[in-house]
């Protein structure tokens, strides 16, 4: 395959770290916001913080799905498993995200839930085909890259008459969570934003526009590799030692200003916009999530069984909201790495791999000294 | 007792492992027939064997791989293999294998068949007979298929001591080829996974790879196939017993290019992916050049190489310099990759 060490090569990234260096002004820090749980990744995993000056810092945002998820909603498709005895479907992640009461979808399976892991929509479809005694439900979740493959699944599952076949729709929608961060009452000092990449295929570099315009935040829609983060990066530091505010796309190489249009159009006929969602960390923001459209109310899990909206309380201590407004780091939180660890998670960063905390955790502890001493602390507990 | 069994078109059924006369004739046309060897024909419950003075070895490894058949093996050569590698890496020379199958009502027999001929092959080619078996049947649902337990003993030449506790700081980390080309394998003829592929297991047993080594260099530190959780896992392993930690550069570890891209689309880290037939060697720095070279000559050590360094650490972290420049920890697996893997 092409297109994976062009991405990471040394070289390139020392030349751009040379430029950064050049470019950002040491009188100043320079926050940035990196959106998406992909772009964290890549930071710990390549060591993308390694090569840019100490005044250029990550702030590690809101853009991983399962992070995002309250654990209600886990909750809820827990019972779907294990009152409703429906055989439920979901991408492996949310497997193991803490629920309220120690409960987690992977505790359910292991009490006899009907709970599979399925690698994409189509999976659900065909498990629901080849099973139509039972009621299956595709636990849906995903900002907008998602989005599209389930209204995919629900038309197909209507053109095939198939009764069997429901979606338990958690879909979040990227610019509410922009704009809750950017109108918290106590907002976090953030100088620009590294734009959504995946999302940004199927909405569109524009639908950002507003944000830069409103809120003078420079936006640079940003690819997933170490070099697209780096070159996003100097392209933030540019605009803002300009003292411009637009959005930029270095990602065009899948990335244009309208975005999908075929997608977006699949997603307008089978959903509509909730008038509220809760967001973990984020807490209640309207019509920041979607849902099906009552013409699709047959293939809706929250209609057919009846699901209680459960107020779940999170783990004392944990600080993944505030994480993931951008407001505290991994560090900050005094659960990371003593009881709260990639094995036991206690909070959702810590769960998926995208999660600041795991990352954080994973793969760059060593970084502030801060892995060792609480490794030692946790020895003397 | 001739053989009424019909290998074409049967299934395993209970009485397959009843003790009665089903089972003894299973035994004899399908095990004893491609396992023949003269300690298995002995026919008792447990085979009899004369050994020599010195220190010996013995391993055992349960194997449920799912598919059975996979792209360069199949679960009775890799139970053979898991085994051989287990009892190899203490630099022993394996002697005897034992065989336990767990089957499933219905299994069809032509499968059956089809991964003991197999088994039978490895076992001749490493080396290694099996010299003592046992066969259950469980209902259908109850299994999946077939398991295999395999069980082996090695002795181990004078003056050799291997062990995961004897990584030193200074200590050379070897590798012996590319990884995660195991796992790889199998994740593309999983049902639901398929994606065409030139991937192959590297599946294979590695006792004459340590036998070259040991005779090159007797006072190698550790080994250790770095199977289930991949290299990753099995560094952190040696750095815990040895109390140490370890530093190793990205760009010196071997990866297929068709492995890298697999892993990118299924999203995996291919230091967490696993291996059948590589092992890790860690030695005094002054003799892994030679070792290296040996190492080199060997088919299946042709792509080794120096991967890294040993260096005190009381927390036993494993950091790597990546090939993009950044440092990272490599750290221990912490939720199951990919289920049932071997």
């Amino acid at each position: 395959m092409k297109y994976i060490d062009e991405f990471r090569q040394q070289t390139l990234a020392r030349q751009l770290a040379g430029a950064i260096r050049k470019e950002a002004d040491s009188s100043r820090t320079y926050r940035l916001m990196e959106f998406c749980g992909g772009h964290t990744h890549a930071i710990f995993r390549y060591g993308v913080q390694d090569l840019l000056p100490d005044n250029v810092e990550f702030v590690h945002g809101p853009g991983c799905p399962v992070c995002v998820l309250p654990t209600g909603r886990i909750e809820n498709a827990i019972e779907l498993a294990e009152r409703h005895g429906v055989i439920l479907c979901t991408y492996a992640d949310l497997l193991r995200v803490p629920a309220g009461l120690g409960k987690s979808l992977l505790k359910a399976k292991a009490a006899g839930g009907d709970i599979r892991m399925v690698y994409s929509t189509q999976d659900a479809l065909q498990i629901a085909r080849a099973n139509p005694e039972r009621e299956v439900v595709f636990f849906a979740i995903g900002f907008e890259t998602t989005t599209p493959p389930t209204a995919v699944a629900i038309l197909q599952a209507q053109a095939e008459q198939l009764q069997n076949f429901s979606v338990f729709c958690n879909h979040v929608l990227t610019p509410s969570a922009m704009q809750a961060i950017l109108d918290a009452p106590e907002p976090v000092a953030i100088d620009g934003f590294l734009g959504p990449s995946h999302v940004s295929t199927v909405i569109g570099s524009q639908a950002y526009e507003p944000f830069a315009e409103h809120y003078l935040k420079p936006i640079v829609i940003a690819g997933f590799e170490p070099l697209d983060v780096m070159q996003s990066s100097l392209m933030l530091i540019r605009q803002l030692n300009e003292q411009r505010h637009v959005v930029e796309n270095e990602y065009t190489r899948a990335v244009t200003r309208e975005g999908n249009v075929k997608a977006q159009r699949l997603m307008q006929t089978v959903f509509e916009r909730r008038d509220t969602f809760e967001w973990r960390g984020l807490g209640l923001i309207p019509h920041s999530a979607l849902k099906l459209k009552p013409d699709y109310a047959a293939f809706d899990a929250e209609v057919r069984f009846q699901l209680p909206t459960i107020k779940a309380s999170d783990v004392k201590g944990c600080e993944c909201p505030a994480i993931l407004r951008g407001a505290k780091r991994p560090v900050d939180c005094k659960l990371l790495g003593t009881v709260c660890t990639p094995e036991n998670p206690m909070g959702s960063c810590m769960v998926s791999s995208e999660g600041a905390c795991a990352a954080y955790w994973s793969y760059g502890r060593l970084r502030d000294g801060r892995g060792k001493q609480q490794k030692a602390q946790a020895g003397k507990a | 007792m001739r053989s009424f069994i019909d290998f074409k078109n049967g299934k395993v059924d209970l009485s397959h492992g009843s003790g009665g006369r089903a089972m003894a004739q299973l035994i004899e046309a399908l095990f004893v027939k491609h396992f023949d060897n003269e300690l298995l024909r002995q026919g008792n419950d447990q085979a009899l064997f004369g050994v020599e003075a010195g220190r010996m070895v013995m391993s055992t490894d349960s194997h449920v791989v799912s598919p059975l058949f996979f792209p360069g093996g199949d679960i009775g050569s890799l139970s053979v293999h898991g085994t051989v590698n287990d009892v190899a890496m203490s630099g022993a020379r394996p002697l005897y294998l034992s065989a336990g199958f767990i089957l499933e009502e219905g299994f069809p027999l032509a499968d059956l068949e089809r991964i003991v001929i197999s088994m039978a092959a490895a076992s001749r080619e490493a080396g290694t007979p099996v010299i003592t078996g046992d066969t259950k049947v469980v209902e259908r649902g109850k299994g999946d298929g077939v398991f295999i337990n395999t069980c082996g003993v090695g002795r181990v030449p004078a003056g050799v001591t291997i062990s995961g506790n004897r990584a030193r700081p200074g200590d050379a980390i070897i590798l012996s080829g590319s990884i995660g080309d195991h796992g790889v394998a199998i994740m593309s003829s999983r049902e639901n996974l398929q994606f065409a592929t030139t991937i192959v297991s590297d599946s294979a047993a590695l006792h004459t790879l340590v036998a070259d080594m040991v005779d090159a260099a007797a006072d190698i530190h550790c080994l250790r196939d770095p199977t289930r959780g991949g290299l990753a896992t099995c560094l952190n392993e040696l750095a815990k017993q040895s109390g140490v930690g370890m530093m190793i550069d990205e760009q010196k570890i071997p990866i297929k290019a068709e492995v890298k891209a697999a892993c990118e689309i299924l999203g995996l880290d291919p230091l967490y992916v696993a291996n059948e037939g590589k092992l890790v060697c860690i030695c005094a720095a002054e003799e892994a050049d030679a070792l290296i070279e040996v190492m080199r000559r060997h088919p299946l050590g042709r792509d080794a190489a120096i991967i890294g360094e040993v260096i005190a650490d009381d927390d036993g972290f494993i950091q790597m310099t990546t090939a993009f420049g950044g440092q990272r920890i490599v750290d221990w697996l912490a939720a199951e990759q990919l289920p049932r893997i071997c």
